[in-house]
């Protein structure tokens, strides 16, 4: 079994009369990425700054690689590396002077600050402008930096809040990309808030989705989609090259299957809806009625379907 | 030992930092000029009195020379201890106005808050370095002083003018972290440097300019005729106005340094013919002259602590986002 590396528990936060983070119940396991994915202000950079004790939570505990993070964020922050969504740096230091002004500070021993420096800055790809201002970066740079920051401590876990806000596609992937392999390689625990659903759905092994303070479902997207369409999950369309005369002499027989739910017909296009994935078999049975077969399309809910149901039955409820 | 040792590095760190950036900035290279030309105008000013000066024998104190070269003038400018109640404060707000506001705009107090750090390590490292600084540029500008005076006149100095120049730059230390602590606190408080700068200005203003002002229109409103009242009624409300007036921290350093710096200053308030009677027009021995000034410092100390544990308290447990 393995055991949770960020674990919070019933965790409150009230600014005034307004609950930010309402009773959030969360484990993160290691080596796992963890995409919070939310709409701005739904209480995911809240949460962060409770996890590591940079605000204090008004009921719960966030527990973080075995401390309170409330209690002790000193022994919390040695092992967690933590970039804010705008990140900033000191602009009259270097690039080097500025992460080996942190590596300093998390008593990185001064022989070693040097090459580690170097290392990370390998790493996310900055080596050849150490000795540049940090004032002439770029949003993109000043990302990778900050991962570079929070890399030189050598964490468990990181925190990355809104990681790839106001970066261009091409900056996105390549940031992602090497969010994923650091964690692979590194064994690292991410945890990413994010409302961007693309780029959560690209890297994140689970996800939770957050909307007004309250966790609304969590898990990989394929347990989110079944959490969310329930049975009738899977969709398989058929395209055949003959149009589908009403009434469909074969629908009397599918119909008798127990696995499919509903039948659609539109023209020459069919849709199944059923609770399990009956793809080959029905195939097989089209080609034995010798229907001309063009196009197979099993239908996955993305995050995109998943996020808008969300938003769609939370604004129903206001 | 080890943990001990852990728990003071990235204070250290932190103050290494601090320092290293006030000395490459064009603030504080502004007014280490400021200051340096005032030193220089004053000193240019008593250098050239100072025969006059020594050679008044009716001053108890003409014989201590390098005294005499801070507080001497010809009227034209005011001595260099005056220009300090002036120009400390404002060193003072300038180290330290967007000491936290500035760090919170650019967004680097949270990744500096999210590194194994203590909050108010932070808080001490930046009034620490503040204060080396200070620390350093009136120690230099002191011995400067001396050196020249020796190399100028060639006259021996007391032992007692030392420890007196020293008083006076550990009190001037004292109310530059009066000011710097002062000015801290505004920038925890308010989110634009620009606010907590003018703030800090206004108070430094409303105590020089107005405070005086506002003491005696209040107090002449409600004082009694002069003329009506026995002598040790009078003595009572001098002594109150007095006591109002050193509210004031630059009221506090003022007194505190001109006993220092003159010798024969026996009191800070107003004497009797009695207490007066017998007494000699000489100067006190350095252990009078800082009973007399106890006061004041205290005073001034008390106010610095008062400012810096408000600023904790503003600071520990306020939530930190950019």
């Amino acid at each position: 079994m393995k055991d949770p590396i960020i674990q919070l528990k019933g965790l409150t936060k009230q600014y005034g009369c307004l609950k930010a983070v309402d009773d959030l119940n969360l484990d993160v396991y290691k080596g796992e990425i963890f995409g919070l994915l939310g709409p701005n202000g739904a209480g995911k950079t809240t949460t962060i700054l409770m996890m590591l004790g940079l605000t204090d939570p008004t009921s719960g505990t966030a527990c973080v690689c075995g401390h309170n993070a409330t209690s002790s964020p000193i022994k919390v922050k040695k092992k967690v590396g933590y970039m804010p969504d705008s990140v900033g740096f000191y602009d009259n230091m270097t690039a080097l002077e500025n992460l080996i002004y942190i590596g300093r500070l998390n008593g990185v021993p001064e022989n070693e600050l040097q090459t580690r420096a170097a290392g990370v800055l390998e790493i996310v790809g900055l080596a050849a402008d150490k000795h540049k201002k940090t004032s002439a970066f770029s949003r993109g740079m000043k990302q990778r930096l900050g991962l570079a920051d929070v890399l030189i401590k050598n964490p468990d876990v990181i925190i990355l809040d809104e990681p790839t806000l106001g970066i261009d596609p091409t900056g996105v992937r390549d940031f992602l990309a090497l969010i994923k392999q650091l964690s692979q390689k590194q064994g690292l625990t991410v945890l990413l808030s994010s409302h961007h659903l693309h780029h959560v759905q690209q890297v994140c092994d689970r996800v939770g989705i957050f909307v007004n303070g309250k966790l609304l479902a969590q898990g990989d997207i394929g347990a989110l989609s079944g959490q969310l369409f329930g049975t009738d999950g899977h969709i398989t369309s058929i395209t055949v090259k003959q149009a589908i005369t009403q009434p469909w002499l074969l629908e009397p027989e599918l119909k008798q299957w127990e696995a499919i739910k509903q039948i659609t017909i539109n023209k020459n296009e069919l849709e199944f809806t059923c609770s399990r994935d009956i793809t080959p078999s029905l195939v097989r049975l089209f080609v034995e009625k010798e229907y001309d077969v063009i196009g197979v399309h099993q239908k996955n809910y993305g995050l995109d379907d998943i996020y808008q149901k969300y938003f769609e039955s939370n604004r129903t409820e206001i | 030992m080890k943990s001990q040792s852990d728990d003071t590095r990235p204070f250290s760190v932190m103050v290494h930092k601090e320092i290293a950036d006030h000395i490459r900035s064009w603030r504080f290279a502004i007014l280490i000029a400021l200051i340096v030309l005032t030193f220089i105008a004053s000193m240019y000013v008593s250098l050239a009195n100072i025969k006059s000066a020594i050679g008044n024998t009716n001053d108890p104190d003409h014989v201590f020379l390098y005294l005499k070269l801070l507080t001497t003038t010809d009227n034209s400018i005011p001595p260099f201890h005056v220009f300090l109640s002036f120009l400390a404060p404002l060193l003072g707000i300038s180290l330290g106005f967007d000491a936290i506001n500035s760090e919170q705009n650019s967004g680097t107090l949270t990744r500096l808050m999210a590194q194994p750090i203590y909050r108010d390590n932070l808080l001490l490292a930046k009034f620490v370095s503040a204060l080396v600084i200070v620390s350093g540029l009136f120690l230099a500008l002191a011995l400067l002083m001396i050196g020249g005076g020796l190399v100028l006149t060639g006259v021996r100095m007391e032992p007692q003018e030392l420890i007196r120049i020293f008083g006076f730059i550990v009190i001037t230390i004292a109310y530059v972290a009066f000011w710097l602590s002062l000015s801290i606190m505004l920038s925890i408080l308010f989110k634009q440097a620009a606010t907590s700068a003018l703030t800090a200005i206004g108070i430094w203003l409303f105590f020089t300019i107005f405070y005086q002002i506002v003491i005696n229109v209040v107090v002449k409103s409600f004082l009694p005729d002069p003329a009506l009242l026995s002598q040790a009624q009078v003595i009572y409300y001098n002594d109150l106005i007095l006591n109002l007036l050193r509210v004031a921290p630059n009221q506090l350093y003022s007194d505190a340094i001109t006993t220092l710096l003159m010798p024969s200053v026996r009191s800070l308030g107003p004497v009797t013919m009695e207490q007066m009677a017998g007494a000699i027009p000489s100067p006190l021995p350095f252990k009078e002259s800082v009973m007399i000034v106890w006061p004041q410092v205290s005073g001034l100390i008390a106010s610095t602590v008062g400012c810096f544990a408000l600023a904790y308290f503003l600071f520990m447990r306020r939530e930190i986002r950019s």
